[in-house]
């Protein structure tokens, strides 16, 4: 197994490794010669994902902390394109702990999709693979998966029953051949086994009718076209409740409505939160959103964290200067400022990325440390870490890994 | 001027989206209901928060009954109704059913069968004169012998009389009767043709479309092969082979079918697999995906329905190509043999030195015929074209 692993995983850093003539050109030959290696790779990959009957050891693992839901551990997620590798999601770490709402936020490509992507394996492959690091999931059963490990047949056991995921575009994601009934039954049936067409029916009309969806039975029998906006990402909600997840990831839910609506639909995540009982994922680049829902919150910037803490930390103290730029491009009602601010320059091209800290360039408090290599995160209180050269004097997180396993077991 | 064509316009769209209309209340409707629901969320911490959710709950069902005044229409519905409004596709549908009542019902009320000989005929005996020289002990001899055979009957074609509405042929058979009964074959193989090729086409395009790499290439490849035959050729080559096999006239008609599936379903999986490349990326298979559902569930139960659309359209259109192909096949002798009757062999019978004589002389043998494959041709094609219309939610005429 570990040596099955390993090989891909060197032959990436290889190819990194190649020095190209010139870098703002590449010859045909060196797109053929990538393809060919990228697709060396992905084969093995996908090989791999294929295989039947693989042995639960495999896949089986530990949490680290019982407490946690949902456990990332080092997650590598590279897309193998013809100009090179992407490192969408290079290194994140961070936990959900049961019973919260954890908030993703940056900015467009910083690769906080991928992370949710990556937890319910639909990356799109055969060019996005998760190439290393673990994603660790406790599962009803009392089991821990490690997500990135489980075979697809595997997988499709996990999807919607125990995590479960609301998308963005609450106008495409449902299928306009079928009526909304037709497609929250499917649910039940596929992963409550055993029950009648009645009662799959019943437990739709009761779930719409849970997300405040009025004249249930009505909404049940039309189509997607039929519904607004708001209603439509009700039932995506309905739909994502049906099993009773354990956790939901909401990939930018409110992103496609207007602002009533957002604030209903968010009222009602939360309200259906503590409903299940469960956890919430919750990805956005709206930094008001994160700041009403969520309880610990994970900036992200081209694939790496950046700074992580409780939301009170990151909103009243935020430590990073890409943070405290987002806080400060933010709209307020109380200030009157005649132009927004924004962060000069636009997020690097993730390929080929050199080992400096990636916000260098837009920084403005850089200075003679930041041309060193990428800084690491720092502890700087017990949720609280950050990756920026300004705090070099505090403890690295991967050092205080041991004392905090001698403190928890205190 | 400007201004009445402007009026004229906007008086066409409110007539024509009185659908989209009734749409949009429904959906103002239930705005309306989710704002009362927001009241009824928000209330409950406030003192009189069951007075206003009853008031909610008065107000939507006062709504509901409003709701259950307006028909909700189904897509399926919706173009039923668009394809129904259509003249043309009207005409298509009476001619088809026209042809099937002809073809299938009327051999019930025809007096004749379809191999039964019913013309005029005369006794004949023929007689073959042989000569032969043979030469005997230097003198030649002369010996004049004749075949004599069997008296048999000899049809003679006739026109339409009262008893044969369209005559008889050279065999004896009742044109009308054998009309009904090539209406029997063309229609029930140009059917089964069309539906074997659909399913077939659609289940490799859509494997093709799904997985990609490999099986695409190679479904793909399968099908540009099929797509470069030259299709007339090939098909007379396949039906002459099985000529030569022997087979008999009774099963050639199920030989002649897998023949036609086999060399048409190339452009179905074509269609298929270029709908399907489009759909697989669209966010709700990926939600579908998400729910957890299995590859087989997502192409079955996601993918094709939203295909059925392009499949319906293009199966009807082709519905005409298939009978075209099967009269042509039994023109040239390839087809469905002559014992049994099909409209092809019918007009066939022109053909040679003997049909010289039929095409001058007896239209009535051959044009009834003709015109049973033009007209069926072209409902499909009526059918085709009006569902193509009614499918196309763009479409606004």
């Amino acid at each position: 197994m570990a040596k099955n692993k390993k090989d891909p995983v060197i032959e990436v850093k290889e190819i990194e490794n190649k020095k190209y003539k010139n870098a703002m050109y590449m010859s045909n030959k060196e797109i053929r010669a990538i393809t060919k290696e990228n697709f060396k790779i992905t084969k093995a990959f996908e090989k791999q994902k294929r295989r039947k009957n693989v042995p639960e050891s495999e896949y089986l693992t530990e949490m680290k902390d019982p407490d946690n839901i949902v456990e990332f551990d080092d997650l590598h997620t590279y897309f193998f394109t013809s100009a090179g590798v992407v490192k969408a999601v290079d290194g994140v770490t961070f936990n959900i702990p049961r019973h919260s709402i954890v908030g993703v936020v940056g900015e467009s490509g910083c690769g906080k999709s991928v992370t949710s992507l990556s937890l319910m394996q639909l990356v799109q492959a055969p060019t996005g693979q998760i190439v290393d690091g673990a994603i660790r999931f406790a599962s009803t059963d009392g089991k821990c998966y490690d997500i990135s490990k489980v075979p697809t047949n595997q997988m499709n056991d996990i999807r919607g029953k125990q995590i479960s995921m609301i998308f963005q575009e609450p106008m495409t994601s449902l299928n306009p051949v079928f009526t909304i009934g037709n497609q929250l039954d499917e649910v039940t049936l596929l992963h409550i086994p055993g029950t009648s067409k009645e009662k799959a029916k019943q437990m739709s009309i009761a779930m719409l009718d849970k997300v405040g969806m009025a004249m249930p039975e009505n909404v049940y029998t039309r189509y997607p076209h039929q519904l607004s906006g708001g209603m439509r990402q009700r039932v995506m909600i309905a739909m994502s409740l049906l099993c009773n997840p354990q956790l939901i990831i909401a990939d930018e839910p409110t992103t496609a409505l207007d602002v009533t609506i957002q604030a209903q639909i968010l009222d009602l995540l939360r309200e259906i939160k503590t409903e299940i009982n469960g956890s919430i994922m919750l990805i956005t680049h709206d930094l008001g959103v994160i700041a009403e829902m969520a309880d610990y919150v994970v900036v992200m910037y081209a694939g790496r964290i950046v700074e992580q803490g409780t939301a009170e930390e990151i909103f009243l103290h935020p430590k990073h200067p890409y943070t405290i730029g987002l806080q400060k491009s933010k709209p307020m009602v109380t200030k009157d400022v005649e132009r927004l601010y924004s962060i000069p320059g636009s997020v690097p091209n993730p390929i080929n990325m050199p080992n400096y800290c990636y916000f260098r360039d837009r920084c403005n408090k850089r200075f003679k440390t930041c041309d060193g290599a990428y800084p690491e995160l720092r502890k700087l209180s017990k949720h609280h870490n950050v990756a920026c050269h300004l705090y070099d004097d505090k403890p690295a997180v991967n050092q205080t890994k041991d004392d905090n396993s001698v403190e928890e077991a205190k | 001027m400007n201004k009445d064509k402007n009026k004229k316009d906007l008086d066409i769209t409110t007539e024509e989206t009185e659908n989209a209309e009734v749409e949009s209340n429904v959906t103002d409707e239930m705005k309306n209901e989710f704002e009362g629901q927001i009241v009824n969320i928000d209330s409950p911490n406030e003192t009189n928060g069951e007075k206003l959710s009853a008031e909610a709950k008065a107000q939507l069902e006062s709504d509901e009954e409003e709701f259950k005044r307006i028909k909700i229409i189904s897509p399926g519905k919706m173009v039923a109704k668009r394809f129904f409004r259509s003249k043309l596709s009207m005409i298509g549908l009476v001619m088809l059913a026209a042809l099937f009542i002809f073809s299938f019902a009327g051999p019930i009320f025809s007096s004749y069968g379809e191999t039964e000989k019913v013309g005029a005929s005369k006794e004949v005996i023929s007689v073959i004169p042989h000569t032969i020289n043979v030469t005997e002990d230097g003198v030649v001899v002369q010996y004049h012998f004749y075949e004599v055979s069997d008296p048999y009957l000899v049809y003679t074609k006739t026109a339409p009389t009262w008893q044969n509405w369209l005559g008889t042929d050279q065999y004896g058979y009742d044109v009308l009767t054998r009309l009904m009964y090539g209406g029997r074959v063309s229609l029930t193989l140009g059917f089964s043709v069309i539906i074997l090729e659909t399913i077939l086409g659609t289940f490799l395009g859509a494997l093709a479309g799904y997985f990609g790499k490999w099986v695409d290439q190679l479904i793909m490849r399968i099908v540009d092969i099929f797509n470069c035959l030259p299709g007339l050729p090939i098909l007379m080559l396949a039906a002459a082979l099985i000529d030569g096999w022997g087979v008999p006239g009774r099963y050639k008609i199920y030989c002649l079918l897998g023949i036609l599936t086999i060399f048409g379903w190339s452009g179905i999986a074509r269609l298929v697999r270029g709908q399907i490349l489009g759909l697989r990326g669209l966010e709700y298979m990926i939600a579908a995906e998400a729910t957890g559902l299995s590859t087989k569930r997502k192409i079955m139960k996601h993918l094709i329905p939203n295909v059925m659309p392009q499949l319906i359209v293009s199966a009807t259109l082709g519905l005409g190509g298939v009978i075209l192909y099967e009269s042509t096949l039994s023109y040239l002798g390839l087809g469905v043999p002559i014992p049994y009757a099909a409209w092809g062999t019918m007009i066939g019978s022109t053909s040679g030195t003997t049909g010289r004589e039929i095409l001058q002389n007896y239209p009535n043998i051959w044009i009834p015929a003709g015109v049973c494959i033009v007209m069926a041709v072209l409902a499909f094609n009526f059918i085709g074209d009006g569902l193509r219309d009614a499918f196309d939610p763009k479409m606004k005429r």
